[in-house]
């Protein structure tokens, strides 16, 4: 479980984040959603333990987040990870030196599945087979909770589908999935919850059914009123 | 399958149940998925399909039998009774749209008996 009370990140003059106080269940599959700039990202690393909150506090199962979470915690950042010379064979390698709870096997099963070669070169991928060699990396580790930044970003309609099938696996492994991104339909039917961000804070949560039938709305629909200006 | 974004997905999913019911696809008395299998076969979040499960029971369409698994109900003529229900619920539906717009009675059978041609 994420436990966060008035949570908050400042950047010299920016406030990223802002008095953000958020529970994420066990098990569940949340949509962390809000345009660019609401504080989505920092939010995420934060959790991942790559930044630091200036105010408030956060926690992973209790523990206040460091080494002993992170390795519990899968995050895949919207930036690449990996070094140009590598093939994604050493991706493989590389991410197995790291973590653990790093699976060869699922990331072999991962990369046929995302239609990429173990011999194919990093640098060599298109954009949309390298956001692809990404999750497979990620979601390759046998993790409790996964924080996928922008995971549909610059991947193509089939490729989408093996992605949302392969975070239903997760959900149906009663993994913790938080999902950040700004295309909401795709997610719709396979998020728990919802969280909307506006300038840095959560402006609106809750169980995505329940938002639906409170409003009258899809989410969708209610994520272009929150977000109109 | 495709969801549309007006109608609750576990509704939807319920709907597509009851309609491989009515063709013979899933038989009375058949064993359904488990809300897992059924996750990933519509690729939905696997509360969201224990929610079409509570839906179906409510509407005496499946029973858990406990440490079994969930059954699909086997009442006899389901079936056809779900589907005379929904082309009655088509029916009239298109029945009401089409009186808005002012046709007579003569006019609408003259547009499906078009229709129909096609």
């Amino acid at each position: 479980m994420v436990e966060a009370k008035m949570l908050g990140k400042r950047y010299m003059r920016k406030q990223a984040v802002k008095d953000v106080t958020l529970t994420l269940e066990d098990g569940k599959v949340y949509a962390l959603l809000g345009p660019n700039g609401s504080g989505k990202t920092t939010f995420m690393k934060m959790v991942a333990g790559l930044v630091k909150p200036t105010e408030g506090c956060l926690s992973y199962n209790g523990k206040k987040i460091g080494v002993e979470t992170k390795k519990h915690v899968a995050y895949m950042s919207t930036e690449p990870f990996f070094y140009a010379y590598m093939t994604v064979k050493d991706v493989g390698k590389y991410y197995a030196d790291f973590f653990e709870d790093f699976s060869m096997e699922r990331y072999e099963a991962l990369v046929s599945r995302m239609d990429l070669r173990m011999e194919d070169k990093a640098k060599e991928l298109s954009s949309g087979l390298a956001a692809k060699l990404k999750l497979a990396a990620t979601l390759a580790r046998d993790a409790q909770l996964y924080m996928l930044d922008e995971p549909l970003n610059g991947i193509d309609i089939i490729a989408r589908e093996a992605i949302i099938r392969t975070i239903v696996e997760a959900a149906v492994a009663e993994k913790t999935v938080l999902l950040s991104s700004h295309l909401v339909d795709e997610l719709e039917p396979i998020v728990d919850s919802v969280v909307f961000m506006k300038r840095g804070s959560v402006v609106l949560s809750g169980d995505a059914e329940e938002v639906r039938q409170e409003r009258g709305k899809s989410i969708v629909d209610l994520y272009k009123e929150v977000y109109a200006e | 399958m495709d969801f549309s974004a007006s109608i609750p997905i576990y509704l939807q999913v319920v709907e597509e149940i009851k309609r491989l019911l009515m063709i013979g696809e899933l038989k009375p008395g058949e064993k359904l998925w488990s809300a897992r299998d059924m996750a990933l076969r519509y690729q939905i979040n696997p509360n969201t399909a224990a929610r079409v499960y509570k839906e179906l029971e409510q509407q005496s369409l499946c029973y858990t039998k406990r440490g079994l698994g969930t059954f699909l109900t086997e009442e006899d003529g389901i079936a056809e009774k779900l589907r005379k229900e929904k082309a009655e619920r088509l029916v009239s539906d298109f029945i009401r749209e089409i009186s808005r717009l002012g046709y007579t009675q003569e006019e609408i059978c003259r547009f499906l008996d078009a229709g129909l041609q096609k």
